[in-house]
């Protein structure tokens, strides 16, 4: 009786142990909510500890602490980095959307495709998926919070509102123009430069290693653009020419996919001026490719993009990405393969000719 | 502001034709037929010193429920002042009209014109996109009753769409037209602010939307503070 329960037992728990290792599939396709992003981040650096850690960089105005995926070979080395952020708009909820599917295409293609393998080993990937942490919880709470846009830092004393635009906060031609003073309007730059904890979080984790980006993406929505710097229209990108190419085999990788019309160019040009953004900011910093993606649609549907869009959205965005990334890491690496092989020819010849001088 | 020929695809002529894009819903919008700027072609840029600035644009716009393109010529002229009225848009897109929707129209008028239950219906889409298939046409309705009101708020420094409908409700079929209250969130892609507007509207197959009253909302300071919510 005794050895029939404990067999009993050990069947019991090996169909709970054999249940628990089935996890759901997490779906890409929908919405999350932050709770289930941060859930999903600590899965991803379960299921790959030999490629993705989590990095803390940061705290929210709410106190939250702000995290990225830092995926890469651990070569023991310095390395080249790619940053991307997504939600730095609270209601731009694509962009958080397109973080965590570009985080789970990068892992799969290092699976198989060689490019991927090769980039990983030379550079590091640093994807935010949510970085305005308060303002994305915030458009959570109800259909009337959904439109959110800036973070959840209270105004300055005799302002009511809550709230300062991240992407007017950041050091670069800070308050000159695109932005309001007033605190209730969505374009407040905030009371300085970088007062924003989670601009300042940005500004000190990339800032001290800049010389080791290549690329610095921020993600929004809506309106399928990507915008080169600078957002002020009396200055002029140093490689200007070669962010529009580059801006625009992009766009042209995009509308392979599904046939979506990006428009490339600056935002005064095509969009509106501004100051105070990230782009701007790190384009400042020295870091050469620096994009601020704003995917689907056009205003059909606007911040609310349907879930049966995220795939192909983030399909395309995806190609985009690749386009700027494959790019920045070809100019970067294969010239200094290329300049080692030319010197290991060089060398080869030279003994083969000295020998046979001697001989 | 550079006048002369435009490039199509920055803002100045962007911003011209999505106004072609409202009028054009003024006219012609309906439950069943909604347009949308497709593409911007060519712009050029006249100062008119009396009348204001006059943009001539050739444009590609969608009728997004029969997914059909027309290639066409427009003219938006901005008045100086303010107030001198709202943008003059001179457009027509005869092939897009031409797609047939009377009987879906008719359908659905008869099916709302003497309804013992009068529709409802809050924040078109939801959070996540999503709009019920029933309630579409209230949807399409909405962004042509708000088209009205993006018509006449549009100027050199605007780009409006709707963002959502926070509320749509039927009144009593008054003279034949369906008739409805609106709640309706604008989003101005310049300022980026959302903008409420109260609207009364009305539609029947035959007159089309035309709309009764318009009312800009203020801003609610009081509805930004922290929610007791995790």
């Amino acid at each position: 009786m005794h050895s029939c329960v404990g067999l009993s037992c050990v069947l019991l728990l090996t169909v709970i142990g054999a249940a628990t290792v089935e996890r759901a599939e997490y779906d890409y396709f929908k919405y999350h909510p932050m709770s289930e992003i941060t859930g999903w981040m600590a899965q991803i650096q379960k299921e790959n500890p030999d490629l993705v850690s989590i990095m803390d960089y940061g705290k929210t105005y709410e106190k939250r602490t702000i995290s990225l995926l830092k995926i890469g070979v651990n070569t023991g080395e310095k390395k080249k980095a790619i940053w991307m952020d997504c939600g730095i708009h609270a209601r731009e909820w694509i962009a958080p959307a397109f973080c965590q599917y570009f985080v789970r295409q990068i892992l799969d293609a290092y699976k198989k495709d060689p490019k991927m393998q090769e980039m990983m080993k030379n550079m590091d990937f640093y994807v935010t998926p949510v970085l305005n942490m308060d303002g994305y919880i915030f458009s959570w709470a109800n259909d009337s919070t959904r439109l959110w846009r800036k973070n959840r830092s209270p105004g300055p004393a005799g302002c009511d509102c809550y709230g300062t635009d991240l992407n007017r906060n950041f050091d670069a031609n800070w308050g000159t123009i695109g932005v309001s003073f007033n605190c209730c309007d969505q374009t407040y730059c905030g009371k300085d430069a970088m007062s924003e904890p989670e601009a300042q979080a940005v500004t000190f984790f990339v800032g001290t290693r800049k010389e080791d980006f290549l690329c610095f993406l921020t993600i929004h929505s809506y309106g399928q653009l990507l915008l080169l710097p600078y957002g002020h229209p009396n200055f002029t990108a140093p490689n200007y020419d070669e962010l529009m190419k580059v801006g625009l085999a992009a766009a042209d990788a995009i509308k392979k996919v599904h046939g979506m019309h990006y428009t490339v160019g600056t935002s005064p040009d095509v969009l509106y001026p501004n100051s105070g953004s990230s782009r701007d900011w790190s384009r400042m910093q020295g870091i050469p490719y620096t994009f601020t993606f704003e995917l689907r649609d056009n205003g059909t549907y606007g911040f609310e993009l349907p879930e049966d869009q995220i795939k192909p959205a983030c399909e395309e965005a995806y190609s985009g990405a690749l386009e700027i990334i494959t790019y920045a890491h070809n100019k970067t690496f294969n010239g200094a393969v290329a300049t080692a092989a030319a010197t290991l020819w060089t060398v080869l010849l030279t003994v083969c000719v000295t020998s046979t001088n001697l001989m | 502001m550079a006048t002369g020929e435009l490039n199509p695809n920055h803002y100045q002529a962007q911003r011209a034709a999505k106004v072609v894009q409202h009028y054009l819903n003024t006219r012609n919008g309906s439950p069943f037929r909604l347009f949308r700027l497709s593409r911007v072609h060519s712009g050029n840029l006249e100062d008119l010193v009396d009348s204001g600035r006059k943009y001539q644009l050739e444009i590609t716009v969608k009728e997004s429920i029969s997914n059909t393109t027309e290639k066409l010529s427009a003219s938006v002229l901005f008045p100086r002042e303010e107030r001198q009225g709202s943008a003059q848009v001179q457009a027509s897109c005869d092939e897009l009209l031409k797609v047939n929707i009377t009987a879906q129209e008719e359908a659905f008028y008869q099916q709302y014109k003497n309804s013992q239950n009068l529709v409802s219906a809050q924040y078109l889409p939801d959070s996540h996109g999503r709009i019920d298939d029933d309630m579409r046409p209230f949807w399409h309705l909405s962004i042509v009753a708000s088209s009205f009101v993006m018509l006449k708020e549009s100027n050199e420094n605007t780009l409006y769409n709707m963002a959502q409908v926070a509320n749509v409700t039927q009144l009593a079929t008054e003279n034949d037209q369906l008739k409805f209250d609106g709640h309706i969130l604008l989003h101005d892609m310049v300022s980026q602010e959302i903008i409420h507007w109260k609207l009364q509207f009305t539609w029947s197959p035959p007159e089309g939307v035309k709309v009764l009253q318009m009312e800009q909302l203020p801003h609610c300071h009081h509805c930004e503070k922290p929610q007791n919510s995790n």
